[in-house]
């Protein structure tokens, strides 16, 4: 007995088993998702047990442009992705190239929020649980942003290469998949941190 | 034989020289490869682990013995128990996940054999971190070598001022490696037994071995990134000054109960449906039954891996959580032996009216269905929250979870090394040693962890280096402790055995056990391509359709 005799002769069969990209993707982020819940558990169950100052009333911001930087960036991508199926890769190479402007941003302003934090308030890691649980879980989005942006650029690296062509629209679509999950973690964080525990 | 014809001029061309052997094994991509890559690791920790195990119950024997120092003692059951989940159950689950899944789904390989790749390698190199802390972890402070924080390293003795040196980083550093290596390859399970499967499979004519090893790919991605979490957190405070959990600055000890236990709970579950997997497997062929109920089983392992997420608490009884914790988690422990019952009676009607064959993969899982029980009734026993106040950190609870990982778990191993051997070996075990192997191992279980109840219930705590004489301690920690060298003689005959068999065994032949899914319907041991063209299935059994073109299941299914 062989495999050859295991197909059964005639038998057409329809048969389109799901992409294993985007079934990846799925799980990956399913797997992110977990690991930002429990930073995000730990900051909450700790808001206010700080045992010295400050607060975050005392020392955050709300970052309304910046985040208006990352949310705008979804919509870029999107587009961008829908112009590559289209067959527009120069319409994708700009909106592409939009996207990362736009992440590059947000992390610019992370960067000053926390050049203030720490220079000018004198607010670390170390400084009090507030400290701790707001850096971990801030980092971490801009860890992802960090690497979201770092995958996007090699995107771009090949675009201008010329190299992507609209046959790549379903592996866009599947990264992209991962920049809509760093922004809606944002989401969360910003609620979170800016709104709720202020 | 097609794939025969196709196979034979490699094998009659002189040796590679071993250097490009080697290297052929450590650049491989190839799932067969890398599942017997991650087996093989497993085997060497499980030696290891157990070399630990031996020297812990060398300890105990007696009262007031000194074969170890107490600073040993501590190292050896962190290692032991990190080692034996981490190092070793993990891996050679995952091994046999790797092998198995493409070929029982009729795929020629994993969705992604690079990651694949990647992943084995991850988690060999966490071991070998783990490892590398008896030379690194003495740390600048001349501090212990190996971890001694217990395996679910407890805060605050995992903060620098406890665990001064770098012990317990390279602990931490270790499960963190590692489960990059389990979400790699559990993100790669669900993707192949999703998007791989050969045309006419749909997900419900799939083996139940596909369908829970992919339940147990959904819980490695909700449960080990928790912990990785965990570890950041840990690192974090250790090397950057925070306070998670550091009680001095308003931190919690008990927020790192729950943040490990959320990854600890559905741990034993990813653990234990590989195992059911396999019991699934070999129960019907040795019963000439198909397996009784299988819509129930999928039902059940789904609801298994929902349940499993909400009971950790179950281990923190003793830590004095509200009472509408302790009742919700009372409550969502005993749910989840309702899913477990209906798997141990679906086996017992797959066996019942069958023809039974008692070859060895069949004398494991029977075991396994009495011994799975008897865990899980200590389990409920334990479940119940007043009964654990008394029960907590004594040696009743390792005797019960060594009961679910041994006598559930590693039982189904053992079945499934004999069982599947043939195929990934091409030789045929002996069956007058694997006999051999599974008395002496079970005269050695039962006389290990039976007894080990018993010091449990008169109130011997667990992790003590030693005890005072005339509790009445002493006669059961001195049969358990015999016990313990009739489970290594049993180890020693099954590594014996496999290896001599390797080399000097009968050919198998593609289908010794006339089963009925589709890795036996290609050579043993397999070709790199599995499947010279892709196979189409019509039912659950595939090879059963094929032997009986006359009455085939998929008439009735």
């Amino acid at each position: 007995m062989n495999a050859t005799s295991m197909t059964v002769a005639g038998a057409r069969l329809e048969w389109n088993p799901a992409d294993r990209g985007r079934i990846a993707m799925f799980s990956l982020i399913a797997a992110e998702a977990s690991i930002f819940t429990i930073f995000v558990v730990a900051y909450v169950f700790y808001l206010g047990k700080s045992l010295s100052g400050p607060t975050p009333q005392d020392v955050l911001r709300v970052p309304v442009f910046y985040t208006i930087c990352l949310l705008s960036s979804s919509v870029t991508i999107h587009f961008a992705a829908k112009s590559l199926r289209r067959g527009g890769v120069l319409r994708f190479g700009a909106l592409w190239l939009a996207t990362i402007t736009l992440g590059a941003g947000f992390l610019y302003g992370t960067g000053t929020e926390w050049y203030r934090l720490i220079y000018k308030e004198r607010f670390t890691i170390g400084t009090n649980l507030f400290g701790t649980t707001y850096y971990s879980l801030v980092g971490l989005h801009a860890f992802h942003v960090v690497v979201g942006l770092f995958v996007l650029s090699i995107v771009m690296a090949f675009t201008l290469l010329g190299s992507v062509r609209s046959e790549h629209a379903e592996r866009i679509d599947v990264l992209s998949l991962y920049w809509h999950f760093v922004d809606v973690v944002w989401i969360v964080v910003f609620t979170v941190v800016y709104l709720m525990g202020r | 034989m097609s794939t025969d014809a196709i196979a034979r001029p490699s094998a009659a061309l002189a040796p590679r020289p071993i250097v490009a052997r080697l290297h052929d094994w450590v650049t491989t991509v190839d799932h067969k490869r890398l599942g017997i890559l991650y087996i093989t690791f497993a085997m060497a920790f499980l030696l290891i682990a157990g070399v630990e195990a031996m020297i812990i119950r060398m300890q105990l024997i007696r009262p007031h013995n000194d074969f170890v120092s107490p600073q040993v003692f501590n190292r050896l059951f962190t290692m032991h128990g990190t080692t034996m989940i981490f190092f070793v159950i993990m891996p050679v689950l995952f091994g046999f996940a790797n092998y198995l899944i493409p070929l029982m789904i009729g795929a020629r390989d994993m969705a992604f054999p690079r990651l694949n790749a990647f992943s084995f390698w991850m988690t060999c190199f966490g071991g070998l971190l783990l490892y590398f802390s008896l030379v690194g972890g003495n740390g600048l402070y001349g501090a212990g070598n190996a971890p001694d924080v217990g395996w679910f390293a407890y805060a605050p003795l995992t903060s620098q001022t406890f665990s001064i040196g770098h012990s317990t980083d390279f602990w931490i550093l270790a499960l963190l490696v590692s489960g990059f290596g389990s979400i790699g390859t559990a993100v790669n399970i669900i993707a192949s037994v999703l998007c791989m499967r050969c045309p006419g499979m749909t997900l419900a004519k799939m083996p139940l071995f596909a369908w829970l090893n992919l339940v147990m790919g959904g819980l490695v991605i909700l449960a080990v990134s928790p912990l990785t979490a965990a570890q950041i957190m840990l690192l974090v405070d250790r090397y950057l000054g925070g306070h998670f959990f550091d009680t001095q600055a308003g931190g919690s000890a008990v927020i790192w109960m729950h943040f490990f236990w959320v990854f600890g709970h559905p741990e034993v579950y990813i653990l234990v449906l590989p195992a059911f997997a396999f019991a699934s497997e070999i129960i019907p062929v040795f019963s000439r039954k198909p397996i009784f109920g299988y819509s129930v089983m999928v039902g059940a392992t789904v609801a298994i891996g929902f349940i499993s997420m909400s009971v950790w608490a179950h281990h923190m009884f003793t830590v004095g959580m509200s009472s509408a914790a302790n009742n919700f988690f009372v409550i969502s422990t005993m749910a989840i032996a309702v899913p477990t019952g209906i798997k141990i009676f679906n086996w017992l009607a797959t066996m019942w009216g069958g023809k039974i064959e008692f070859r060895t993969p069949m004398l494991f899982c029977i075991a396994f269905l009495f011994q799975f029980l008897i865990a899980g009734l200590t389990g409920i026993m334990q479940g119940a929250a007043p009964f654990d106040w008394h029960l907590g950190n004594s040696y009743f609870v390792v005797a019960h979870f060594h009961y679910v990982i041994v006598g559930g778990i590693l039982f189904c191993l053992f079945g499934a090394f004999y069982y599947w051997f043939p195929k990934m070996s091409g030789k045929m075990y002996s069956e007058r040693l694997g006999k051999l192997h599974f008395w002496l191992f079970i005269i050695g279980f039962h006389l290990t962890f039976d007894f080990m109840h018993i010091p449990g219930l008169l109130g011997m705590p667990r992790r003590i280096y030693t005890y005072e004489p005339g509790r009445g301690w002493d006669t059961w920690n001195l049969i358990v402790t015999i016990g313990v060298f009739f489970q290594a003689a049993g180890i020693l005959v099954f590594l014996g055995n496999l290896v001599w068999c390797y080399f000097r065994g009968k050919a198998a032949g593609s289908d010794p056990w006339d089963a009925w899914t589709l890795e036996w319907s290609t050579n043993s041991p397999p070709p790199a391509y599995n499947f010279a063209t892709l196979p189409v299935v019509k039912s659950r059994r595939p090879l059963w359709d094929l032997k009986h073109p006359a009455d085939p299941d998929w008439k009735y299914e």
